[in-house]
């Protein structure tokens, strides 16, 4: 049952990633990249990743549509047909494609427990986190306590872009000619 | 039925390559740069997938610890994308920064025009 | 958007569940889904929604732009300030049992939950302050 709900989803991910391909207005585009948010919140669910699926559901969705549609508003939103043929790219992608598909038949089967990633660090996570911490969802417990330091480091990053943000969108506003590319003085 | 389950139990596996692909494909083809940080934020995603799915046991549930439930998805994965997402936020809302500032700069997002217009110069 | 009254009164209806659930989402998430990093986007996301409403000049009084840009760092310093204590008396940094030293796993949750608010705190002025950085742009 799951892996039928999966293979439906899935399917339905990769249908709208053709069109956000072949889409040229790119107010449609941002429409359906958060549709893809919500499918990919979707699948996330049936993977088993609450977590995941809810922050992917607010920021992918949320936060980044929003994001996405201000710059649209501030810039232009019409791609333009592209004039050099798409032949390499389509080359590059088929190939790194076909290699990457061919390596996936010594992956494990979907849903199966006894791989190498289930055997490690996750068994004793799940087993002493009640008694080392008190808290039931494992992921919390991962993410701020046995893995505080990575997450101090993504704080750190986020931090970092703000900031990053802030120059680049806060400072003086120039304007330049689009003749003779010369500053223009004054607003 | 033999033939096809084994492709079935692979078919998360090909998703996640095709999305990673296609990301790919729009950042190389495409010259307007808000599709290329579109194409960007698939090929992102498409990472999550790749993380996120061997983790999932098929009688398993989510990492919430009850004891009405005796087998839990792996919740480390679940930990590093969860970071990663709200970071990949952060890095696409600069990205979207640097194109305004060079909507600013050249009147426009196309690479092509720009590269014209820093010939041009 | 002035004279859109259902969009308007239905907005206002909303915000106080989207900050409540916002809330929920921080402190609940050591026993459901749910954390800092959701909390603090969801906490943006209403701010947010009240801007594109009843625009930015008015969520600027709720949340100066100051505050916002101030809390950035804020909540990194929490976060890294929670791991100064263990490093006094000797343990490891970030290590949470010197909160409750008769108790190590409540000295924990503490810890937990100290450094998901400092989390709480960065993520949600990120986006705020990303979000009227664009909206500052668009006017001048």
């Amino acid at each position: 049952m799951i892996v039928l709900v999966m293979t439906v989803l899935l399917t339905l991910l990769a249908v709208i990633t053709i069109v956000i391909i072949r889409q040229r207005s790119l107010f449609a585009v941002v429409i359906l990249t958060g549709v893809y948010s919500f499918l990919m919140a979707s699948v996330l669910i049936v993977l088993d990743a609450v977590d995941v699926a809810m922050t992917e559901a607010s920021v992918g969705a949320g936060v980044s549509t929003v994001l996405l549609l201000a710059t649209l508003y501030l810039t232009q939103s019409r791609e333009y047909p592209q004039p050099r043929p798409a032949i390499i790219p389509l080359f590059v992608a088929l190939g790194i494609g076909g290699a990457l598909i061919a390596g996936t038949f010594g992956l494990p089967p979907f849903g199966s427990a006894d791989t190498p990633i289930h055997n490690r660090t996750a068994p004793r996570y799940l087993a002493k986190s009640i008694e080392e911490t008190t808290v039931p969802n494992v992921v919390t417990s991962v993410l701020a306590d046995y893995r505080g330091y990575d997450t101090m480091g993504e704080t750190v990053v986020i931090f970092t872009a703000g900031i990053g943000v802030l120059l680049l969108l806060l400072g003086r506003r120039r304007r330049y000619s689009s003749e003779t590319g010369e500053e223009i003085q004054g607003e | 039925m033999n033939t096809i389950t084994p492709l079935l139990l692979h078919y998360n596996y090909f998703i996640t390559i095709f999305l990673m692909v296609s990301g790919l494909y729009i950042v190389i083809a495409r010259g307007n740069m808000i599709k290329k940080l579109v194409g960007l934020s698939l090929f992102q995603s498409s990472v999550y997938l790749l993380y996120v799915s061997p983790g999932k046991i098929l009688e398993g549930t989510a990492p919430i610890i009850d004891d009405a439930y005796s087998i839990y998805s792996n919740p480390l994965p679940h930990v590093l994308i969860l970071t990663a997402i709200v970071v990949g936020v952060a890095t696409l809302a600069l990205g979207l920064a640097l194109v305004v500032r060079i909507h600013e700069a050249y009147g426009t997002i196309e690479e092509d025009e720009i590269f014209d217009r820093e010939k041009g110069l | 958007m002035r004279r859109d009254l259902i969009l308007r009164i239905v907005t206002k209806l909303v915000l106080p569940f989207i900050l409540l659930f916002a809330l929920y989402v921080h402190f609940h998430g050591d026993f459901g889904p749910g954390g800092g990093f959701q909390a603090g986007v969801i906490a943006a996301g209403m701010l947010i929604l009240h801007s594109i409403v009843f625009g930015v000049r008015s969520t600027k009084h709720i949340a100066p732009q100051g505050l916002v840009e101030a809390m950035i760092p804020l909540g990194v310093l929490i976060y890294a300030s929670v791991g100064i204590p263990a490093l006094i008396s000797g343990r490891n940094f970030l290590d949470y049992g010197v909160f409750d030293p008769h108790h190590t796993p409540h000295g924990h949750h503490l810890g937990i939950l100290m450094v998901e608010s400092g989390v709480l705190i960065t993520v949600f002025s990120t986006m705020l302050a990303i979000f009227y950085a664009f909206s500052e742009r668009g006017r001048s």
